[in-house]
């Protein structure tokens, strides 16, 4: 996957997560927390969403890594590359 | 012969749930969802563990702890349930305080308890900002050694009335005393106290009703009346659960059953190591209750400025032991008018709530605890007429629950009605290092209490669980030391 398809899941998985929040305006490299509703569960359902998609595995101590889209694509990007999605 | 309640359930499961309180409910319900094959076992014959309600002639029916949970199970139920779930989840808004200190009616959110703060116990209203950002600051791995008592007395030095307000809810909610860990009070004050509290529209019994609909839909197998009679364990992991005459095979179990009760009962002492035995052996249990349930005669009503929740005590201060002692002096009425089901009967019915000591039941003679309970109802209806006029002459229905009758449904040790104190936290998140693939969801630590944090707890256990199953699939074979 590369880094622009990776965003585009992202988007997906927190549309769902925050159905209420506006996302065409969301800014890649500020903190998700900065500019919607998220809690700490929520970042948990981005973890699991994304094991379920695409079997990847992101440990705990990681989790901070997923703080803005910006981080996030930087982190997945590498752990990505070679996964097509197999769950919906 | 007796009915066979495993006799579709399969001989080997990805994820046994053993319990279906929230936590254990939750936790199957995304497991399900993530495609593991799930069984979930329940003792008793209805799903929903403390989350419950029964029936009464003349259509009665009461509900056992729906009342007053935080604004964020809207959130939760729509992520980890359905839309339909969230919908139905509605704002109470005349919660009453009424004691020798103070008498008040609040929406129960931060602006309103603000206001009131400032206008009518005339604190500084820095002082009360100060006191809200603390609490909303707090994070579990904070500082443990400052209790709640203290947190209070740094904020509101020498004024009881305040520390009654802001701790008296929050006892009701999950058990916890000024002796706790302030962070305990900060965290589930901040969940709490942020927009109010709400109910599930529909009761109980509908809400149990959607779930296991939903359980089914992601095709979680389900055996209620079925004891679990031990986990198995070979070679430092789970290998199956026993229950009746079968043992069915798995590599990981979620138990929702009482934290002490899985370790000791369930699987054992001698499968864990010294230093953990010790630390469990050292967790608290937290406290039961007692409760009375009271409807009123057909087309008799209430007015619903009685209020939706009302902490009533006599008590002059608010004290730990005198909320435990026997001789009850504070008492929550959970008033349910018939908007709690719509489409149910008119009914107007009450639930009193008050913390309780499983020893002050336990031992008593039949004699004596019959006594009891005929005294426990007896002064709760005298302290129920002070805001429902003439109320004993008016109740078609009363009966008493103790902590005796919350062990014997839920076989929680001692009754335990909100799990464990903090330290019961680490050991329950601990367990997978002890014994490969045993994990344990539901009310620890206070701060996984009460609904909302027992369906979020089954949802970060669910996770670990997923999490574990996707490595064992994708490790390769264990290499065998003798071919």
């Amino acid at each position: 996957m590369t880094p622009a398809e990776i965003r585009d899941e992202i988007l997906d998985i927190l549309d769902n997560i925050a159905p209420d929040d506006d996302l065409s305006n969301l800014k890649d490299e500020i903190p998700f927390r900065d500019q919607m509703e998220l809690d700490s569960m929520d970042f948990l359902d981005i973890v699991m969403e994304l094991r379920k998609r695409y079997r990847v595995q992101i440990p705990e101590e990681d989790y901070p890594q997923l703080a803005s889209m910006q981080s996030t694509c930087t982190y997945l990007a590498p752990r990505m590359l070679d996964l097509e999605r197999i769950a919906r | 012969m007796s009915r066979d309640f495993l006799a579709n359930i399969r001989d080997e499961y990805d994820v046994i749930v053993i319990g279906s309180g929230l936590a254990g409910l939750t936790a199957a319900n995304l497991l399900g969802r993530a495609g593991r094959s799930v069984l979930l076992l329940e003792q008793h014959y209805k799903l929903g563990g403390m989350a419950t309600w029964f029936r009464r002639p003349r259509r009665h029916i009461f509900d056992i702890s729906l009342h007053g949970f935080p604004v964020g199970m809207i959130k939760s139920c729509r992520k980890y349930w359905s839309t339909e779930i969230a919908d139905s989840i509605v704002q109470l808004k005349n919660i009453r305080f009424d004691n020798p200190m103070f008498s008040l009616t609040t929406t129960f959110d931060r602006r309103d308890f603000s206001r009131l703060l400032v206008d009518q116990f005339h604190v500084d209203p820095l002082s009360v900002e100060q006191f809200f950002d603390v609490a909303r600051q707090m994070n579990f791995y904070d500082d443990q050694t400052t209790t709640v008592r203290q947190l209070f007395d740094r904020c509101f030095p020498g004024r009881e009335d305040v520390i009654r307000l802001l701790m008296e809810p929050i006892t009701y909610a999950n058990g916890s005393t000024l002796e706790d860990p302030a962070i305990t009070y900060g965290i589930v004050f901040s969940n709490f106290m942020s927009k109010g509290v709400y109910i599930f529209e529909g009761g109980t019994d509908h809400l149990i009703t959607l779930m296991e609909r939903e359980l089914r839909h992601n095709h979680v197998d389900i055996a209620i009346r079925c004891e679990v009679n031990g986990i198995e364990v070979e070679r430092g992991g789970v290998s199956g659960v026993r229950v009746g005459n079968r043992v069915i095979r798995t590599r990981s179990v979620v138990s929702n059953a009482n934290l002490l009760g899985t370790i000791f009962g369930m699987v054992g002492e001698q499968h864990f190591d010294a230093a953990f035995v010790e630390q469990a052996r050292a967790v608290r249990l937290n406290t039961s209750s007692t409760q009375v349930y009271m409807a009123l005669r057909e087309g008799d009503e209430i007015d619903e400025s009685t209020g939706d929740l009302l902490f009533s005590s006599t008590a002059p201060v608010f004290r730990t032991d005198l909320l435990l002692n026997r001789d009850v002096t504070s008492r929550t009425f959970s008033f349910y008018y018939p908007r709690t089901r719509p489409h149910g009967p008119r009914q107007y019915a009450i639930v009193s709530s008050t913390n309780a000591y499983f020893d002050d039941w336990a031992n008593l003679t039949t004699e004596e605890y019959a006594a009891s309970k005929q005294d426990l109802i007896d002064t709760t209806i005298d302290a129920l007429e002070k805001y429902v006029p003439q109320a004993r002459s008016r109740i078609a229905h009363v009966e008493a629950a103790t902590p005796v009758t919350f062990q014997h449904y839920t076989k929680h040790v001692q009754g335990s009605s909100f799990g464990t104190k903090f330290e019961g936290l680490a050991v329950s998140r601990s367990l997978p290092e002890q014994v490969r693939g045993l994990f344990h969801a539901g009310s620890v630590g206070i701060i996984m209490s009460g609904w909302l944090g027992a369906i979020n707890y089954g949802v970060i256990v669910a996770n670990d669980v997923d999490s574990m199953l996707m490595k064992q699939s994708s490790s390769p074979l264990p290499k065998v030391a003798f071919p």
